[in-house]
């Protein structure tokens, strides 16, 4: 796969695309799109860790709404680059630079 | 579900669902005029874009029925400004304009101007058996040949009367003039606000988009309403109606017809699949939807029993993947109890389901000791719930 434009601040570091749909979007201050750089560190980031971090930097309220205990609140869908996230490991999902994450609630109805 | 799909075969799956479900029921007739409610989220969206593209295959396999769309802005219940309201409405219409159905557009408000018909059920027609269907898919498909035949065909759809679906239907959207009056707006406000609980609030909206919905179909002369409720939703609303003691009417409230308004039948199209198929189909093949904030947005697990029962199968699922689809496959099992017609019994104004009374009070010891069994005709049987 060729990537295009990578990651320059520091070796190991990440570039993501976080999305959010379905009402998600209301936990982010309705922010749909979110591009971010995770920093290198020791073990490989995986899908946990990124939870851990979008608590701590990205949630601007209710996190409870949003995750659960170290996973995402039940009825959130995770799509990694459009294929389920369980299809991928789910937690363990190793990330990869430029990886798409996305976020649909499917709790908000109609 | 534990099944892994490629894109197409998804696709396959998600769109033969679909049509199985009306094909099965055989409750749609060729040329019927069917609204769909649409409220812009995922699964109601999901169902009238498959509609949308069912109505445009060959012939064969084309959908036959005559389609409008009815949106609901309840702003008003959920305590919007006019402005955010204006602006969702915006979105709405840009979709709306692009499916060329007719689309009435209809506030909450317009609640305080129901006739007091709307809570009278209305003569039955009686639902046709299979016999009837084959009769007039046959009789249909005889129309259309004969059309051809006299070289009459003009558009696919001219068959079905003055309903062009291929033109686009600005005439025929009925959009309000303008936003409703302040005045409404705002007896509308109270009378949420008024409401204590968000278990109550959220079923005091169901009731009323439920009688407005109707309304717009029977002044518009549809005999059916489609809506979107979705497997993962209807196994909620199994579990929430029970908790609310619905108990009896849980045939009609989750089943795929509902026939308790009488001229009108609504009917639950979306039932067999997932949100989580929604939300991936929607994705997948960019089905338009519009995000609108409701009375429960935000809201606590805890805050009503809808919420709560939603976190409870929702957390349940997560681990053992067959609860949604055993409650739903329980919901099919209900039977609902033989109807005598709209005269037998009250009804309740509010869900216009049969009061759920046992006018003997044969449950009671009292009861029971001044039965006299050789008297009395054997109790009509009840739905099995």
């Amino acid at each position: 796969q060729s990537r295009l434009g990578f990651c320059r601040s520091s070796p190991g570091c990440l570039s993501l695309a976080l999305l959010c749909r379905g009402g998600a979007e209301l936990l982010f201050d309705g922010v749909k799109k979110h591009q971010v750089t995770l920093p290198g560190q020791e073990e490989p980031w995986v899908i946990r860790d990124l939870l851990v971090w979008i608590k701590k930097n990205l949630l601007k309220e209710r996190p409870e709404l949003f995750i659960q205990g170290d996973s995402v609140r039940p009825g959130i869908l995770v799509l990694i680059n459009d294929a389920d996230w369980e299809l991928l490991g789910e937690l363990d999902y190793q990330l990869q630079d430029q990886d798409s994450i996305l976020f649909i609630s499917t709790l908000h109805g109609g | 579900a534990g099944d892994a799909f490629c894109r197409d075969c998804f696709r396959a799956f998600y769109v033969h669902k679909f049509r199985a479900v009306l094909g099965k029921n055989r409750l749609i007739f060729p040329g019927e005029k069917v609204l769909l409610a649409w409220s812009g989220g995922p699964s109601s969206s999901s169902m009238v874009w498959q509609v949308l593209e069912g109505l445009s295959q060959d012939s064969a396999k084309r959908l036959r029925f005559v389609p409008g769309v009815v949106y609901v802005d309840e702003g008003a219940a959920c305590g919007r400004s006019r402005e955010d309201r204006a602006k969702t409405l915006t979105d709405v219409r840009q979709i709306l304009q692009t499916l060329g159905f007719p689309w009435p557009i209809v506030t909450l408000e317009e609640v305080f101007a129901l006739p007091p018909s709307v809570l009278r059920c209305s003569a039955q027609d009686p639902v046709g058996t299979m016999g009837t269907y084959k009769v007039a898919v046959d009789s249909f498909l005889q129309q259309q040949r004969t059309l051809a035949a006299e070289g009459l065909r003009g558009s696919p759809s001219s068959a079905q009367g003055e309903e062009q679906p291929s033109q686009p239907c600005t005439q025929d959207s009925q959009d309000p003039v303008g936003p409703p009056p302040a005045a409404q707006t705002e007896a509308l406000s109270q009378l949420f606000n008024s409401v204590k609980t968000l278990t109550a609030k959220e079923e005091l909206l169901q009731t009323l988009r439920t009688h407005l919905i109707l309304h717009v179909a029977r002044t518009h002369g549809y005999s059916k309403v489609m809506t979107g409720d979705s497997c993962t939703r209807l196994a909620i609303k199994l579990m929430t109606c029970l908790a609310l003691g619905r108990g009896a009417f849980l045939a009609w409230d989750t089943g795929f017809s509902d026939e308790r308004h009488g001229d009108v039948v609504v009917v639950r199209p979306m039932r067999e699949h997932t949100l989580k198929e929604v939300a991936f189909y929607n994705r997948l093949f960019a089905v338009p939807s519009v995000f609108t904030p409701a009375v429960d947005t935000k809201a606590s697990e805890k805050a009503s029993i809808h919420r709560l029962m939603e976190g409870f199968l929702l957390r349940l699922q997560a681990q053992f993947p067959s609860t949604v689809s055993t409650v739903y496959r329980t919901s099919e099992k209900l039977v609902k109890a033989p109807r005598d017609g709209c005269a037998a019994g009250p009804r309740c104004l509010l869900c216009m389901c049969s009061l759920d009374v046992d006018s003997a009070d044969s449950a009671t010891a009292f009861g029971a000791q001044t039965q006299d069994f050789s008297q009395t005709p054997p109790p009509t049987p009840r739905a099995k719930a």
